[in-house]
């Protein structure tokens, strides 16, 4: 693979044409609203720490902090959970079968985030399909709260994320070669003790970006949480919307996303760290 | 179980469709043991196929297979003990070399101090000491292929199962590689079946080849009672180089006994029957282009001329064209009872009934 990539060299002026469009959009359309986001929350009125003092020194700003790594933490577990088994499976379907799987999986994509969203509040409603089922079975006597909770909003932040955890473990375990795992077989490895030696070791990097994609995805999600969790359960990127859009307080919004930036940041380092994607290749 | 049966391999009635495609057709061979047994045979003679059902990945249809006298027709592969070079590198991209080497062992719950030991007992086998702590994308082909093998002889397995595992290095490596497997085969003492396309690889290494074609066996028998003696036109072809000339048999003949052939323009010549003949049969006869005897005239039964001559170093081929219009190639080794036959320049052509070979046509 290095051999073909080197074959292809591109020259500097083909390179940066290319990439121009790309650049442009992300000055215009990130750096620049981000960097004056920032500004804002440095200098305005004057040069100022005032604004990041008040995140910390309020407990509700924490709290929401707090709140959506959290619920990023959960979502990113829960979806790692959903995700493997069915990734596994789809490696070892074909046909009709992986069709249908890839669809599942895919379907959500082609949907629009809100319509999934208002679909899970008409499941999770004081008087929807689950409460009634839930008292149908006997198990509540009256409509349990399921809407405006942090559990409610984890779950429908796993099913619409799903996907981008599913694919690049799918993408990993698809890169496994048969060989190996029959390698292992005729070395004497049951299929468990394969899995654990081979199979999961070597779909590692799939599950980290995977990992890394729901976390990052879920720490600045705005859509779910605003509806499902209501201001009770409010994330980050609901606080900062309603600072801009409702109380047009620029430099605060600024800080709140300036905090959310380091803290993911140093969330993804560690994270990193811990998982280790570039001992792959190399030492042991 | 008598402790020479250990390793012994044999399949009986082997069976096995891929759809409708009759992969294996009834193949019954055994690899005795300590042996070296070949599989020999063109792509989807259903040599892999074999070797995948005696290691257990593919279920045959029908028939048994037995390693030491065990029969481990419905056995899992990792409960078989077997040791098995695969085609394709299949060392483990995320371990070290010697934890590569070690994992057998640590399946087989060998404690950490003993398996490392032994694994750097096999490094040192395939003489690659000072590998152990590369990982296997710092390895060539033929070096990743070397710690696959002491990967497969660490847990001392009595069988060792090949798939074509050189056919991804380059010739000269292949070559040393061959003599290198053959002579750790010969010191462990492990039997070996080995599957390979390529007849000089089967012929360097095997003590005896199985000829496989259509998933049916042709023959069974060691490199020189193959090449000597095929029993079967397509070993004749398929091993070595063959001259195969048609004719119809001129009398009735049983198989062993000496036959004439008549060819096209009515020449009788003499040749082995392989198979039982009637009279007028169409047969093809097989000679090996060195025990072609020409002589530079015209005068004898067959005659032709030398179309070209093609010099190779040891040997000078010679392609012959009969006057029936078939073409015939002679191999004479150069040296100093070498033929020296001029280009275009006529010559007769004989042969030892015993080196011409008459089988049944195919499809007669």
């Amino acid at each position: 693979m290095t051999a073909a990539t080197s074959a292809r060299h591109l020259s500097a002026t083909t390179t940066a044409a290319l990439l121009t469009p790309f650049l442009v959009l992300l000055a215009i359309a990130f750096l620049l609203p981000l960097g004056v986001l920032l500004y804002e929350s440095l200098f305005v009125p004057a040069p100022t720490v005032q604004h990041y003092a008040k995140v910390f020194d309020d407990p509700v700003y924490v709290r929401v902090l707090w709140r959506t790594i959290r619920i990023s933490a959960i979502v990113t577990v829960a979806t790692l959970v959903l995700a493997y088994p069915l990734a596994l499976v789809m490696t070892r379907s074909k046909g009709a079968v992986l069709a249908l799987l890839v669809a599942c999986v895919l379907l959500p994509l082609w949907t629009s985030v809100l319509v999934r969203t208002y679909a899970w509040t008409v499941i999770l409603q004081r008087n929807g399909i689950v409460n009634q089922l839930l008292q149908e079975l006997g198990w509540t006597s009256g409509p349990v709260r399921l809407l405006y909770t942090e559990g409610a909003v984890a779950l429908a932040m796993a099913h619409v994320l799903l996907p981008f955890m599913v694919l690049p473990i799918w993408a990993s375990l698809r890169n496994i070669p048969d060989d190996y795992t029959r390698a292992a077989a005729m070395l004497g490895a049951s299929p468990v003790r394969t899995f654990i030696e081979i199979v999961w070791p070597l779909s590692r990097p799939g599950v980290a970006s995977g990992c890394l994609m729901v976390f990052l995805l879920s720490m600045g999600f705005f859509v779910t949480p605003a509806l499902i969790g209501g201001p009770q359960q409010m994330m980050m990127a609901t606080l900062v919307s309603q600072q801009v859009r409702e109380l047009l307080n620029w430099p605060f919004a600024g800080a709140l996303v300036g905090c959310l930036l380091v803290v993911t940041l140093g969330l993804v380092l560690a994270f990193n760290r811990a998982l280790g994607l570039d001992r792959f290749v190399g030492t042991r | 179980m008598g402790e020479a049966d250990q390793g012994r391999v044999a399949v009986e009635g082997l069976v096995k469709h891929f759809g409708s495609v009759k992969a294996v057709d009834g193949v019954s061979l055994a690899a005795e043991s300590g042996e070296f047994l070949a599989l020999l045979g063109p792509s989807g003679s259903g040599k892999s196929t074999i070797l995948m059902c005696i290691a257990g990945f593919e279920t045959p249809d029908a028939g048994r297979i037995t390693i030491s006298d065990r029969d481990v027709t419905s056995v899992l592969p990792q409960r078989r003990n077997l040791g098995m070079v695969f085609q394709r590198y299949t060392l483990f991209p995320h371990m070290s070399v010697l934890d590569n080497i070690a994992f057998p062992l640590k399946m087989r719950g060998v404690g950490r101090a003993e398996r490392e030991a032994q694994a750097r007992e096999a490094l040192a086998t395939v003489r690659l000491a000072d590998y152990g702590a590369r990982m296997p994308a710092q390895l060539s082909g033929g070096q990743q292929q070397r710690v696959a093998l002491a990967r497969a002889i660490v847990y001392r397995p009595p069988v060792l199962l090949m798939d074509e595992p050189l056919s991804a290095l380059d010739k000269a490596l292949r070559e040393e590689m061959q003599l290198e497997i053959k002579h750790l085969q010969r010191e462990l003492g492990v039997t070996v079946v080995f599957v390979t396309h390529d007849q000089t690889e089967a012929l360097t290494m095997a003590d005896r080849i199985a000829v496989l074609d259509h998933g049916r066996l042709c023959q069974v028998g060691t490199p020189r009672e193959l090449y000597e003696a095929p029993r079967d036109p397509f070993v004749a072809r398929f091993i070595g180089e063959t001259n195969m000339i048609d004719g119809r048999a001129a009398a009735d003949a049983a198989v062993g006994s000496r036959v004439g052939i008549r060819l096209v323009g009515d020449t009788v010549v003499e040749a082995t029957a392989m198979a039982p003949l009637t009279r007028d049969a169409a047969v093809v006869i097989a000679v090996r282009p060195e025990r072609l005897v020409v002589s530079a005239d015209s005068g004898g039964p067959v005659s032709g001329r030398v179309r070209e001559a093609i010099y190779a170093g040891v040997a000078t081929t010679y392609v012959l064209e009969l006057a029936t219009g078939a073409t015939l190639r002679m191999r004479s080794a150069t040296g100093a009872n070498a033929l020296d036959l001029p280009a275009d320049g006529a010559v007769s052509l004989s042969w030892a009934a015993e080196d011409a070979r008459a089988f049944a046509a195919e499809g007669a």
